[in-house]
């Protein structure tokens, strides 16, 4: 009980602390800082640090600038109208003479404009702050610091800002922007008939996720969870088969007394090398009706006539065995590699006390070489799992999802999560099913990821062979 | 007594190296039948970029066929690459592409894991997490966002697109860069600051002349990704502008298009050996730093 009040107050003074900041630095600083809570600058041209000052203003006053006068790009505004828009997603619909309001646009310049607001709030802060440092400046020492001298700081001390700021914008824009605006599409009705700037969309809640568990038709609901069984179990298989895999091949390389270790590596790199669309769409049509490989697998009679093995397989797991099986010769280079690194580290001196201690060849693998690799390679193995689950490029270019299945609300026999999703939002247009693929998608990676991180942890933590 | 003891040694030392014989004989055959597994689709996309032979009519067989070895060798393939598609415009503008988007993902991925490993500001932990948390929606969720967003600033349809795309988050793919930088030790920076270097000295003149194996890397990683990327190519650059095209995109269309010309098989076969050969003899001449950039990116997690 007392534990669980302190915290609450612990988490309570940790929300509240910005703020008492905030009112500190308000009743604690000057006049010029009281009025950069106003005026943004003012605090520093009342302290004479007029270029920093004006900078600050000019901040503000663009931001004011761009909320009041909404500018429009494709008839859609952004500014305090955004805001509004981003309630609505539009009121207009529309008819023979005016086109309906864009939808989407009105929700993408709705997190655009939060993301600005964000933006100006933390230039804003910086702003108090920056006049509150005046202050103390004048205080400490008497005098304030010199426009040059704050430039050459950012080379100094904050070098870490104009570090990060480049990258992280980019990454705002780029990355942050657009994965919010896919997170509220999920709970749109955006589809394919409700295409930008035909009719409008709304909010809708939670129906998109529900329709994925018990809809009245039950279609999606029907496809669902299939794919998601074929997700997991295509995971599990193509992550530890290559792993296995790579490192077995890894442990024949790297045989003492072996010869040419460095030509068989190179061979194996060689697959790594090669762009995967390259190498894939080479095996597609390598184990085609017209390759030589069925040719051959006819003629030794193992066939009686050639098969499609992939897309226009008769069964669903014959397509889904090749592709874990073509996956092998996809992967198992990469954990070779790995294993490979791991086994050269192992110290000498390990072997050596086995040896003194007359262990036998096959205990010395069994208890010194393998927990050695597995304890430095299990982070490989935690994200190759993650990746696995999001992997496109070998189901898309092997199979594009196919073959076919009864019933598949466009999801074929090896369809994962994310190539469904792809072809939901690419090619059907089906945008708000899309939205909730990869909300799921990322429910299911971020769970595999936390269970396993904390297991690698108190795996480090246990530090068996530093 | 002691004679008996040592014809045993004998006999186990003698049994040892004869099993040793086979089982390393074994291994070579394993290893070898093991390649020949690995090449094999390799090799026969090289030997079907050369493959030239003819139908009764004249017209090249350009289609797959069962037989593995080609009955005639020659370039034509590449010819008809190089004169009757747009492959040279394809390789410009993925070597155009590759070359902005490694020198601008290289700058932001290595700046932020630099700052993340050495400086311990008080948004660090956030910012860390929050790069986690994004990194586990699958990449192309976003796509259609980020189309309207280049198409906001007019940019859609054009390679710079493509390069921002590319490497506009590189910053959040900092991990393997962060583990590297962990290892440099914190004294090498402490007695640059106490030299009186600032920061940006200390990270330009102390920092990077010893990052070159994860510079390298990284560099490396960048540059080859619009090469084999086909998802944010196909969908940002348009399916109809075919001279805007990358290779994958080109090489994929030519095979799998809205017209599915199986008589191109050996044209795209010499297209996938014109992209693949400087991409593995970069990797080949790298290979050291791929090696040890993937490790560390892996043993740090």
């Amino acid at each position: 009980m007392e534990n669980n009040k302190t915290g609450i107050n612990r988490f309570l003074t940790k929300i509240s602390k910005p703020f008492v900041r905030f009112y500190n630095r308000f009743m604690d600083g000057s006049l010029g800082t009281k009025m950069s809570h106003f005026v943004m600058g003012s605090g520093n041209v009342y302290h004479g640090q007029i270029i920093k000052g004006l900078i600050y203003f000019i901040i503000q006053a663009g931001y004011a600038l761009f909320m009041i006068t909404c500018p429009e790009v494709n008839k859609t505004p952004l500014g305090y109208k955004a805001f509004i828009n981003l309630i609505t997603l539009g009121t207009q619909e529309g008819d023979i003479f005016t086109p309906a309001d864009n939808s989407m646009l009105m929700l993408l310049f709705g997190v655009v404009t939060i993301g600005i607001t964000l933006m100006y709030l933390f230039a804003y802060n910086s702003g108090i702050k920056s006049s509150y440092k005046a202050d103390q400046d004048i205080k400490n020492y008497g005098k304030v610091t010199s426009f040059k001298q704050d430039a050459k700081e950012m080379l100094g001390n904050r070098f870490y800002i104009t570090m990060l700021t480049p990258a992280a914008l980019g990454a705002v824009v780029f990355t942050l922007l657009p994965t919010i605006f896919m997170i509220l599409i999920a709970f749109t009705n955006y589809d394919k008939e409700r295409q930008a700037g035909l009719k409008l969309f709304d909010w809708v809640g939670f129906d998109n996720f529900t329709a994925f568990f018990t809809n009245p038709t039950g279609e999606i609901a029907a496809r669902f969870l299939p794919v998601l069984a074929w997700t997991l179990i295509w995971a599990f298989f193509a992550t530890f088969l290559n792993y296995y895999g790579g490192i077995l091949l890894a442990l024949l390389i790297n045989r003492k007394g072996l010869k040419g270790k460095k030509i068989f590596r190179a061979i194996f790199v060689l697959t790594i090398a090669i762009p995967q669309f390259v190498s894939l769409l080479a095996m597609r049509n390598l184990i085609g009706e017209y390759g030589p490989l069925q040719n051959f697998l006819v003629q030794t009679g193992i066939l009686s006539e050639p098969m499609s093995f992939l897309a226009n397989a008769p069964n669903v797991w014959t397509a889904r065995i090749t592709i874990i099986l073509i996956n092998l010769w996809v992967g198992i280079p990469y954990s070779m590699l790995l294993a490979s690194g791991a086994i050269m580290n192992i110290p000498e001196s390990l072997y050596e006390a086995a040896k003194i201690d007359g262990a036998r060849k096959f205990t010395i693998l069994r208890k010194i070489t393998m927990p050695y690799i597995v304890f430095i390679t299990t982070p490989y193995l935690i994200s190759s799992f993650v990746g696995n689950i999001t992997s496109f490029n070998i189901i898309y270019l092997l199979t594009s999802g196919n073959p076919k299945v009864t019933g598949g609300y466009i999801a074929g026999g090896t369809d994962l999560l994310v190539t469904w999703l792809y072809k939901l939002t690419i090619d059907e247009q089906q945008y708000n099913l899309g939205a909730v693929i990869g909300i799921l998608t990322f429910l299911i990676t971020s769970i595999v990821t936390l269970v396993t991180y904390r297991r690698s942890k108190s795996y480090k933590e246990e530090d068996a062979f530093q | 007594m002691s004679d008996n003891t040592n014809t045993k040694t004998k006999i186990k030392f003698f049994n040892q190296t004869r099993s040793e014989k086979i089982s390393k004989a074994g291994a070579y055959i394993l290893l070898i039948a093991l390649s020949i597994i690995w090449l094999y689709p390799i090799l026969w996309i090289l030997l079907n970029s050369l493959r030239t032979e003819f139908n009764v009519d004249g017209t090249m067989v350009g289609t797959v066929v069962s037989h593995y070895w080609p009955k005639q060798f020659g370039f034509d393939n590449f010819k008809t690459l190089f004169t009757n598609t747009y492959f040279p415009v394809w390789f410009r503008n993925t070597l155009f592409v590759a070359v902005f988007s490694c020198v601008l993902s290289t700058m932001l991925n290595l700046s932020v894991a630099y700052v993340m490993s050495k400086v311990k500001f008080r948004m660090r932990k956030p910012f860390m997490n929050i790069a986690i948390v994004m990194g586990l929606f699958p990449g192309f969720m976003s796509m259609i966002a980020i189309y309207y967003i280049l198409k906001a600033l007019g940019l859609t349809q054009t390679l710079t697109a493509l390069i921002l795309c590319y490497s506009a988050g590189a910053g959040l793919g900092f991990y393997v860069g962060k583990g590297f930088f962990d290892t440099v030790p914190q004294a090498l920076i402490e007695a640059a600051r106490i030299d009186g270097a600032g920061e940006a000295r200390i990270f330009g003149s102390v920092i990077l002349p010893i990052s070159k194996p994860i510079i390298v890397y990284t560099a490396l990683m960048s540059f080859t990704a619009p090469w084999m990327d086909f998802i944010f190519a196909r969908v940002i650059l348009g399916e109809q502008n075919t001279h805007l095209h990358t290779v994958a995109v080109g090489l994929y269309y030519m095979m799998y298009g809205q017209i599915v010309d199986t008589s191109r098989f050996t044209v795209f076969a010499a297209g996938c050996v014109c992209v693949a050969i400087p991409i593995v003899a970069l990797f080949m001449y790298l290979q050291k730093y791929y090696i040890e950039g993937s490790t560390a990116g892996s043993v740090k997690g």
